[in-house]
């Protein structure tokens, strides 16, 4: 694009979309990390206020600069390693977490497309024809995360925690593997701005309405997947000290503590494009054409994050609501009920698409 | 169905939020203790401004703690301090010791120690919480602004 603008010929294309790409995730970048602060805050407050007392209310007007008050703190802790680590795997851990859950956010659209200085852009950092399947395969590469820090850890309970959570999450991700292919095969395409656009028909066609039981089924397994609200046995500080991260102090914690928020933001931000309609305004085609709109990226972006903010709501309100559920409990649920569920929500899926 | 049940539960949840917290957010806001509340204790005089406490160690010996020290002193005619033959000329009690039982209010014989209704008794260090008397004692009252 610069190049192209001087005059000069060349790999301009290339160049373009090196640019395009570093920009945008620079972007989610600062956007995922800031919004994981600011989720910390918003999930003490509102959990407070649901428990009939003030979330933090001390540091900066209504709690605001709590987040940077406890950032500082977790930088500021001293970094005990324990000796008997195995140093480069206990490192890796917080590490390939965060990492995984940065990653699943990049083929996420959160906005319709645009054309702009000679291409055309669409608003997911990367655009691939075959992100769910991409999505799938990083979704269970998380579980490295949370398996290399426990065995790194050299601690037999860190390591039952982290053996819990990641059966956990293996479980779960099946349920929520086979209700994300029955929306691809819905939409007709593995591409998450196809399965927006899939949504984008008047009347409302938002998979939720459509397939409430995997949306369901969907929802459950990205609470398991996460390790968070009913789910959260492997991290609970009544169990096994504090699970997989024991081990872990200031700094290396808060990896595992970011991986986490963010990997609630990554799967509500899924369950947005996979079952709220993405970016697409409720009214879409009445009063006027979204994508034709001049301020159309705009409305896209603030209507996607209103119904990510909305999931994320509810993450907190499960979280405050239930109580935990036992490990054989969770497992048998897992196994024998949802499993079971999603295959037949697919299989209904499949027959009334190839019988419509 | 569980799930109606779920719902249910969230419904509580959430009408809780909706609802004003029930927590009293000290030091802006303080609770109203009632009037015999145990706390900090205080040492009274007579209403002509002599001390009431005459050394006489009944608090000391009733402490269950063992908290309250003092050491008593001859009333002279020039330094008339209590209205009876001794006072107190050191009265210490140890609060990090006090168990705020009020036995020593019990067994004042002239109603010089009490325990009032005053909760602010924190430190960051050890030393400023062991009270001498001059922490402990009432302010002498203004005697010309009283009705005659």
């Amino acid at each position: 694009m610069t190049l192209l603008v001087l005059g000069i010929p060349g790999p301009n294309d290339a160049v373009d979309l090196v640019i395009e790409s570093v920009v945008k995730s620079v972007i989610a970048l600062a956007f995922l990390m800031g919004a994981f602060g600011y989720l910390t805050l918003a999930e003490r407050k509102i959990l407070g206020r649901m428990q009939s007392r003030y979330g933090p209310n001390r540091v900066g007007p209504f709690g605001l600069l709590q987040p940077l008050a406890d950032g500082l703190k977790l930088l500021l802790k001293e970094q005990v390693t324990p000796r008997e680590v195995k140093t480069v795997v206990y490192l890796l851990g917080p590490a390939i977490s965060l990492f995984v859950a940065f990653m699943a956010f990049a083929i996420i659209p959160v906005g319709p497309s645009f054309y702009l200085w000679g291409h055309q852009r669409t608003m997911a950092i990367a655009n691939v024809n075959v992100g769910m399947l991409y999505l799938l395969a990083v979704l269970s590469l998380g579980v490295y995360g949370i398996v290399l820090g426990a065995w790194g850890s050299s601690n037999r309970y860190s390591l039952l925690g982290g053996l819990r959570s990641s059966a956990q999450m293996i479980s779960y991700e099946l349920a929520l593997g086979l209700s994300l292919v029955s929306v691809v095969v819905l939409a007709g395409t593995l591409s998450p701005i196809g399965i927006v656009l899939a949504q984008n028909h008047h009347p409302l066609t938002w998979f939720v309405l459509l397939q409430p039981v995997g949306f369901l089924l969907f929802a459950v397994g990205g609470f398991a997947e996460t390790n968070r609200a009913p789910f959260d046995l492997a991290e609970a500080e009544q169990e096994l000290v504090a699970g997989y991260h024991t081990e872990y102090a200031g700094m290396r914690f808060a990896l595992y503590f970011a991986a986490e928020y963010i990997n609630m933001v990554t799967v509500s931000a899924l369950v947005t494009t996979l079952f709220l309609g993405g970016w697409v305004f409720v009214g879409n085609g009445i009063f006027f054409n979204i994508t034709q709109a001049p301020w159309a990226q705009l409305i896209g972006v603030f209507w996607f994050l209103a119904k990510c903010a909305m999931f994320l709501f509810l993450y907190i309100w499960v979280r405050a609501t239930l109580p935990r559920i036992r490990y054989d409990q969770l497992m048998w649920f897992g196994w024998k009920v949802l499993l079971p569920a999603s295959v037949l929500n697919l299989l209904v899926t499949a027959l009334y698409v190839s019988l419509s | 169905m569980a799930i109606l049940e779920f719902a249910r539960g969230l419904g509580v949840t959430f009408k809780n939020m909706l609802r004003p917290p029930v927590t009293i957010q000290y030091p802006r806001e303080r609770r109203t203790l009632p009037e015999r509340t145990r706390g900090r204790h205080m040492l009274h005089r007579y209403e002509n401004n002599l001390e009431r406490c005459i050394g006489c160690y009944l608090c000391a010996g009733a402490c269950p703690a063992d908290c309250i020290y003092i050491e008593a002193e001859e009333n002279t005619p020039e330094n008339r301090v209590s209205a009876g033959e001794r006072y107190a000329r050191v009265y210490e009690i140890d609060m990090l010791r006090c168990i705020f039982c009020g036995f020593c209010e019990e067994a004042c014989p002239t109603g010089a120690i009490t325990l009032e209704p005053i909760l602010d008794i924190s430190d960051y260090h050890r030393r400023p919480l062991i009270y001498t008397k001059d922490m402990l004692l009432e302010p002498p009252r203004d005697l010309e602004s009283l009705p005659a």
